[in-house]
C-alpha cells in the first residue's frame, strides 16, 4: 500500500485502528484519509485497510 | 470588565493578537503563548511520519482557539482537502485559508482563495482568508462567506512591516468584517500602527520567532496591539501642518 507517500507491504487486510496502534499513533491527534476520503474517528474500528489502498495520516505542527 | 470584544464567526475574543506557532520549539510555544496572552493560534497540517513523537497540541494551553491554516495548498481544492482533514482532528471549525503557488514571494492567489472560502463556508467552517489587500477580491471573500479578512502587510516572514498600509486602510473603511493584518509585521510599533488605523487584530509569527528573546518579544507585541487598539478607540489627535500650538499656557507676566 502507499502510506504517507511511501510504498509498504500490507500482507493481509487489517482493521484501521489496529494498524494505527501498531504504527504507534495516538488516534486523538491525527486525521486519516484513505483513497482521498477522510475516515471519521468513529469508523476506525470498522474500517478495513488493504494493500491496494493509498493512505495519509496527518497531524498538526507549528505554522503561521 | 472589558466590553471591547473581537468577534469572529460567533466567537468572542478579548485578545487581538493572533500568534503563528511556526518556528518555535514545542517548549517555547507554551512560553510564548503565555507571554503573548493570546486566545487564538495558527497551526499547520503535515504528514504524521513520526508516530509517538510529541504533539504540539500538548503544548497549547486549553481554551486557546486553534486556527489551522491550509499552507501548502496550491489551489482551492487542495485548501479544502487540508481544511477538512484539520477539522477531522477535532479542534473546531476555524480555518485560515492560504493558497500559494508562487514559491519566491509566497503571495496568495486571491481567486483560488475566494473559491476555497466559498466551498468551506458552505461546509460551516469559520473561514479567515489570507489575501493580498485588493478591495474587489475582499468583496469576493465577503460574498463567499468569510468571517474575517486577513490581508498581508508584506511578504510572509519578511518582517518588512505595513508595506500595503494604504490598501489595508481601504479594506478597513469599506469591508464590514474584521480586518486582521497577517504576514509581514516585523516590529511591535508596526502592529501598533495597524491597530491605530482600525485593524481588528494582528497576526504575527516570524517577528516573534526570530527575536533574540522570543518570550519578551511576545509580550512587546501584546502591549503594542493593546496600545494601538486603545488609541484607535480614543481617536487620534489632529495634525497641524506648518504651524504650532502651545501646550502650556504662555507665561503672560513676562510680556509686561
Amino acid at each position: 500500500m502507499k502510506f504517507n507517500g511511501k510504498e509498504i507491504l500490507l500482507e493481509k487486510d487489517v482493521i484501521l485502528s489496529e494498524f494505527l496502534k501498531t504504527m504507534g499513533y495516538d488516534a486523538s491527534v491525527i486525521a486519516v484519509e484513505i483513497n482521498y476520503e477522510i475516515i471519521p474517528k468513529a469508523e476506525y474500528d470498522k474500517t478495513l485497510i488493504h494493500n491496494s489502498d493509498t493512505m495519509e495520516v496527518v497531524n498538526f505542527v507549528g505554522g503561521g | 470588565m472589558n466590553t471591547d470584544k473581537l468577534i469572529i464567526g460567533k466567537k468572542e475574543f478579548n485578545s487581538r493578537f493572533i500568534l503563528g506557532s511556526g518556528k518555535f520549539s514545542l517548549e517555547m510555544t507554551k512560553t510564548v503563548i503565555e507571554n503573548a496572552e493570546i486566545e487564538m493560534a495558527t497551526l499547520a497540517l503535515r504528514r504524521a511520519n513520526n508516530a509517538g513523537s510529541e504533539n504540539i497540541l500538548n503544548y497549547i494551553p486549553k481554551g486557546i482557539t486553534l486556527l489551522p491554516n491550509t499552507s501548502g495548498a496550491r489551489n482551492a481544492q487542495e485548501a479544502v482537502r487540508i481544511a477538512r482533514l484539520a477539522r477531522e482532528i477535532g479542534c473546531g471549525d476555524f480555518v485560515k485559508v492560504e493558497v500559494i503557488h508562487d514559491s519566491k514571494y509566497l503571495l496568495p492567489d486571491n481567486y483560488e482563495t475566494a473559491k476555497a472560502t466559498e466551498m468551506l463556508a458552505k461546509e460551516n467552517f469559520i473561514v479567515m482568508p489570507y489575501m493580498y489587500p485588493d478591495l474587489n477580491a475582499a468583496r469576493d471573500m465577503v460574498n463567499a462567506g468569510a468571517a474575517a479578512i486577513m490581508p498581508l502587510g508584506a511578504p510572509i516572514g519578511s518582517n518588512k512591516g505595513l508595506l500595503t498600509k494604504d490598501f489595508i486602510k481601504i479594506l478597513i473603511d469599506e469591508i464590514s468584517l474584521p480586518i486582521i493584518v497577517d504576514a509581514g509585521i516585523g516590529r511591535p510599533s508596526q502592529a501598533c500602527e495597524a491597530m491605530e488605523m482600525g485593524c481588528s487584530a494582528v497576526m504575527a509569527n516570524t517577528a516573534v520567532a526570530t527575536a533574540k528573546n522570543v518570550a519578551l518579544m511576545a509580550r512587546a507585541f501584546k502591549l503594542a496591539i493593546e496600545a494601538g487598539r486603545s488609541a484607535y478607540l480614543a481617536g487620534l489627535g489632529r495634525v497641524l501642518d506648518y504651524k504650532a500650538e502651545a501646550s502650556s499656557p504662555l507665561t503672560d507676566f513676562l510680556q509686561d
